[in-house]
């Protein structure tokens, strides 16, 4: 199953200033770690605010709003998909972002979220996976 | 935290640990089965203490120092102490341990190979990789492969007995027998996957999690050996193949076949991820290798964004280098089936009329099924008829039987 691990926006974030370089070494190293582990689908930082937009609906109004945003703690500046077995593994994950190691003393907070799927898969193959499957056997049946 | 959330939060630890640890364990006591046992112990520990103590502010390497101690009173009850206590010594993690990423990935990688070592029986291998790398237990494999716990169970001991006694290293093959040997981790996890994907909607929700963990192995595998095409070939065609998980079925469970499937459904982030692989696997010059040159044959359905789209020639092409690669009847029909659609059914026909002696084809519905739309294409209807018909009576689905009977009905 899919978690979308969403890191949320600080000041430093909002202005645009960069990580430092070891906290960019130690979130390369954690990176590094999920895809060896085979769990990390895909994973970015987000731009400021400052470089977006919003978009308003309001019936079939359509009113374009520039960033920046004033709400800072509820921007995302970042996120991660993973893919694991359980939401307690995607906590255990989290746990294990490493934290700027020359960090400030703020509070952040780390947001999980599951992804919505189809959990269970088809009833029968496809004529090209039946095809793929029905190799396999006849090169492992002299097993 | 109560004693269940601790329990949920071992059982995350050890999914993300095991095989770390078992890795670590092998590469001391050079013994897959005592390394698995000591880190069960070591789990067991945590079992015992964490709900009290609270877990570990590092659960890995508690587990980690928690197993090697207890490798270390194994073996001095083995008396075989003196050299080995040096050695765990250096291996024991300091207090707040720094552990040597390469290390532990290599620690991981070995451990793939033993498992699928070849001594090892198909159905040894694909237990013991879901056992030691999967972090499975033994009744999560038993109930994916509708099996009885102690039939796996045994499977297992069996294994690492097998290893144990043909003395196999603990080490990634190099030279020579290391194409051989990656093929056959490769078509562990590949089996893996294949189990998982043609499970039937109805069965136990395992079946289709172990094509998630198929394409952890998968994925893992390729980050550990990043210069094997074959490996990158093999993550395309899991990756592009989970992409239509969501399009294979409809509402009522009834399959959708590939060129009828809904491909908005399809996993655009899966596809992308496979694509990427599939590039990588050409780059590092894979092209002519039998998952790679299945990836791509998958890859060409994923760039059509609609069935009309499809690039028939490039897939008829590719069919042919993997008959050349993997001769089988069945990779004839397909390229039979390609061909048609890329040159008209006349030029398919006379192929699967060929195919039609093959005492391994005679009862495979899908080859009178093809000859069948041939025919039908072609305006000899009678025969087509008799083609669906024959289809029909082959075929072991219901729903498909229908369709047929279906089909052979419009050629009237």
């Amino acid at each position: 199953m899919r978690f979308m691990v969403i890191i949320k926006a600080s000041a430093d974030s909002e202005a645009g200033v960069l990580p430092s370089d070891e906290l960019l070494n130690a979130m390369g190293k954690y990176n590094e770690e999920l895809v060896k582990a085979g769990v990390m689908l895909a994973g970015d930082g987000l731009q400021p605010s400052s470089k977006g937009a919003r978009v308003r609906f309001e019936g079939d109004e359509r009113t374009v709003i520039d960033g920046p945003f004033a709400e800072t703690k509820e921007l995302i500046a970042g996120y991660w998909i993973l893919d694991v077995k359980s939401k307690d593994e995607a906590i255990e994950w989290v746990k294990r972002i490493p934290s700027d190691p020359a960090g400030t003393d703020e509070v952040a907070e780390i947001e999980i979220r599951q992804v919505f799927e189809v959990e269970d898969f088809a009833e029968t193959m496809s004529p090209e996976t039946r095809e793929l499957n029905e190799q396999l056997r006849e090169r492992t049946s002299g097993n | 935290m109560t004693a269940s959330d601790t329990h949920r939060t071992i059982d995350a630890v050890w999914r993300i640990e095991s095989a770390k640890i078992i890795g670590a364990l092998t590469r001391v006591v050079r013994d897959v089965g005592l390394a698995e046992e000591l880190a069960q112990d070591a789990l067991v520990t945590a079992l015992e203490q964490w709900p009290e103590a609270g877990v570990p502010k590092n659960p890995g390497a508690w587990l980690m120092t928690i197993a090697k101690r207890r490798a270390i009173d194994r073996l001095r009850r083995e008396k075989n102490l003196e050299r080995k206590q040096e050695e765990l010594g250096r291996e024991l993690p300091p207090e707040e341990p720094g552990v040597e990423p390469d290390e532990v990935n290599d620690d991981v990688l070995r451990l793939m190979f033993t498992a699928c070592h070849p001594v090892l029986s198909t159905e040894a291998r694909v237990a013991l990789t879901l056992r030691l790398l999967g972090g499975l237990a033994t009744d999560e494999i038993a109930r994916a492969y509708l099996v009885s716990e102690p039939t796996v169970a045994q499977r297992i001991v069996r294994a690492k007995r097998t290893l144990a006694k043909a003395k196999v290293p603990f080490e990634v093959p190099s030279g020579d027998e290391l194409a051989p040997r990656l093929a056959s981790v490769l078509e562990v996890v590949y089996l893996i996957f294949n189990e998982g994907y043609s499970a039937t909607a109805g069965d136990d929700w395992m079946r289709p999690a172990l094509c998630e963990d198929a394409l952890r192995l998968g994925r893992t595998l390729a980050a550990l050996a990043p210069k094997e095409p074959e490996v990158h070939g093999l993550v395309a065609l899991m990756e592009i193949q989970a992409s239509r998980a969501r399009a294979r079925t409809g509402r009522d469970g009834s399959p959708i076949l590939l060129l009828e499937q809904n491909r908005a459904l399809w996993d655009r982030l899966l596809i992308g991820r496979g694509l990427r692989a599939l590039a990588l696997a050409e780059e590092l010059g894979g092209l002519r290798a039998p998952y790679t040159v299945q990836a791509a044959i998958a890859a060409c359905h994923a760039r059509a964004a609609t069935p009309e789209d499809t690039d028939w020639i490039r897939i008829a092409a590719l069919y042919e280098v993997l008959a050349q690669l993997m001769p089988s009847p069945v990779v004839e029909l397909n390229r039979a089936v390609a061909l048609s659609m890329a040159f008209g059914p006349e030029a398919a026909l006379g192929l699967v009329d060929e195919l039609a002696d093959e005492p391994s084809m005679r009862q495979y519905h899908l080859l009178p099924s093809v000859r069948g739309d041939l025919l039908a294409k072609l305006d000899r209807h009678a025969e087509a008829r008799a083609e669906f018909e024959r289809a029909a009576a082959l075929t072991r689905n219901a729903r498909e039987r229908d369709l047929l009977l279906k089909r052979a009905a419009e050629c009237s």
